[in-house]
């Protein structure tokens, strides 16, 4: 039953990163970027990977990915090593990316239609409306607000039934009210498809509300500096005690000092 | 709506019927060609003003509305060129023929222009398609392959310069006939600079389009035919229409230089007779012809690029 498997969603992968080190530049100009990372996610876990900008978080994701291969170390996904990209992991970046030339059903058809699946038309709809663009179907991008753009490539990903959801900033240039709405979503959405999420952010509220465990890193070449396990219950609040006690911890581990982290 | 429209229309029905009565009542000066085809002429486009005029309430009539006061201008230039050609003899004879001259060159030399019309276009066509498709090509090989453009940079940098009309007298021994020469000239005219511009495109295409598209599946064909093409449309377009401005200057200087039919061969031959009226009603109709490719390809344009908000705006 191939086409009942293809229309069900999968449920998440295990990712395992094992001592990936990673440089970017020549022999001459060396600029290492990843320094000894190891961490594991488990199924269906969302870990958020929190550092500085340019420490080499994103770097990580790409090669995760499979769009660049490690400089040294292993990656594997349930624990077959990744050899390049793959639809069942998907990248999703801080601009939506959506192709201009084609309606954003086309867009959200794209993979589908890469790699020859004919009776995409009905998960395309599906997506759509799940991520609320089912009336923008034959529109532009260059119609669409940002939000929007950003949902449209949301349901590009998801229409796939990606198995590890790879999101690089997803989020980082939405207007607050909108980043909100689309953080409860991607919640909602993890929570009923069961994938596997890894979220980069250097945002320590989004990291708290979305995953379940943080990584936090050093800046470049990026180290693992802690890994904390944010076991705190849904739906979570901003101003509950615990979850403001444990952002002072993160920012505190990222070097900001107890008179800016109180 | 204002009553600006409506007034140039009505200046334009006093220049036009100015220019028929001009032509119609005044005494010619010397032998020139009947004038009454102008008086027709010129007092039905004074009719259509007036009918214009009229009609300028009306929101369909919008989109040509701002137009009435280039025709107007235009009546009152024709009159003003009666005036000093057919009707005083001022500008002298052959060099200034009489616009009802030119306009009778139409009813006695329509066959001979129509088959210099329809023989440049059977060179000019099928010369910009091969160069279009040619150059088309070789710009997405350039842009795409490091390979393809290690080769190809230093030919479109020595060769791309060079006019492609100073090839004539290459192209005329190595080709059997003229018109295949011609044609030659022409494909290569338009191909320089639509590879140019499609390589550069390709170059311009944001890497990341590619990463979304490889982690959703796609093939390296696959990401040629729907992100690297579509994305190099814009810059293909500005490559035709360089192409295409480049294709009409090597046509007439081939036609004119060793053809014996086509536009720049009837420029040629009217000189050499002195015929001054055919000369001009030649260049009226090439006139006519190419900002009538050149709209041709913008349409073209308007439509592949829809999705482009910039071209929504045209």
């Amino acid at each position: 039953m191939v086409s009942a498997a293809m229309a069900t969603p999968a449920a998440g992968a295990s990712v395992q990163v094992r001592a990936v080190s990673h440089a970017f530049g020549d022999a001459a100009r060396r600029l290492p970027v990843l320094d000894d990372v190891s961490f594991d996610v488990a199924a269906g876990e969302t870990v958020a990977l929190l550092g500085p900008s340019g420490c080499g978080k994103s770097t990580l994701l790409r090669l995760v990915a499979g769009l660049d291969a490690p400089g040294a170390g292993r990656i594997g996904v349930d624990h077959v090593r990744v050899a390049g990209p793959d639809p069942s992991r998907l990248l999703m970046f801080q601009d939506p990316l959506l192709l201009p030339w084609r309606t954003v059903e086309a867009n959200v058809a794209y993979g589908l239609q890469a790699r020859g699946i004919r009776d995409g038309l009905e998960r395309v709809g599906r997506a759509l409306r799940l991520v609320g663009l089912g009336d923008f179907a034959g529109a532009y991008p260059h119609e669409l607000s940002g939000g929007m753009a950003q949902r449209a490539s949301f349901a590009r990903a998801l229409v796939n039934h990606p198995r590890v959801l790879l999101l690089d900033e997803p989020f980082g240039k939405l207007d607050s009210l909108t980043r909100m709405t689309m953080q409860e979503e991607l919640l909602a959405l993890a929570r009923r498809h069961a994938f596997t999420t890894v979220l980069v952010t250097h945002d320590v509220e989004e990291a708290l509300l979305l995953a379940t465990r943080v990584l936090v890193f050093s800046p470049r070449p990026a180290r693992i500096i802690r890994d904390i396990d944010n076991g705190l219950p849904f739906p979570r609040l901003r101003d509950d005690p615990a979850f403001i006690a444990r952002r002072r911890e993160i920012l505190i581990a990222l070097g900001h000092g107890e008179e800016f982290a109180r | 709506m204002s009553d600006a429209p409506r007034r140039a229309f009505a200046a334009g029905v006093a220049a036009w019927a100015a220019a028929a009565a001009v032509t119609g009542l005044l005494a010619d000066h010397g032998r020139v060609p009947a004038g009454r085809p102008l008086v027709e002429l010129a007092a039905a486009v004074a009719v259509l003003c007036g009918l214009a005029a009229l009609a300028g309430r009306f929101a369909w009539f919008a989109p040509v509305a701002h137009q009435g006061r280039r025709v107007a201008a235009l009546g009152v230039a024709v009159a003003a060129w009666e005036i000093v050609t057919a009707k005083t003899g001022w500008l002298p004879l052959p060099f200034f023929p009489s616009p009802q001259a030119v306009l009778d060159v139409y009813r006695v030399d329509s066959a001979r222009l129509a088959q210099s019309v329809f023989s440049s276009l059977l060179i000019l066509v099928p010369g910009f398609a091969l160069g279009a498709v040619t150059g088309f090509l070789a710009g997405l090989a350039m842009g795409w392959s490091p390979e393809a453009r290690y080769w190809g940079h230093p030919v479109i940098r020595l060769l791309g310069p060079l006019p492609s009309i100073a090839w004539l007298p290459v192209a005329l021994f190595v080709f059997p006939t003229i018109a295949s020469a011609s044609i030659f000239l022409i494909a290569l005219a338009t191909a320089f600079p639509v590879a140019v511009l499609t390589a550069s495109g390709v170059t311009l295409v944001d890497s990341r389009l590619y990463d979304v598209g490889r982690t959703l599946g796609a093939s390296n064909g696959f990401l040629i035919r729907t992100i690297v093409i579509p994305a190099t449309l814009p810059h293909l377009f500005v490559g035709l229409f360089m192409g295409l401005g480049a294709s009409f200057i090597v046509l007439i200087v081939a036609e004119m230089l060793g053809a014996k039919a086509g536009l720049g061969w009837y420029l040629q031959w009217a000189q050499g007779w002195a015929a001054y009226a055919n000369l001009y009603a030649a260049l009226a109709v090439m006139s006519v012809l190419f900002s009538g490719l050149t709209m041709a390809l913008f349409a073209a344009r308007r439509r592949a690029l829809r999705w482009n908000r910039e071209t929504v705006q045209w």
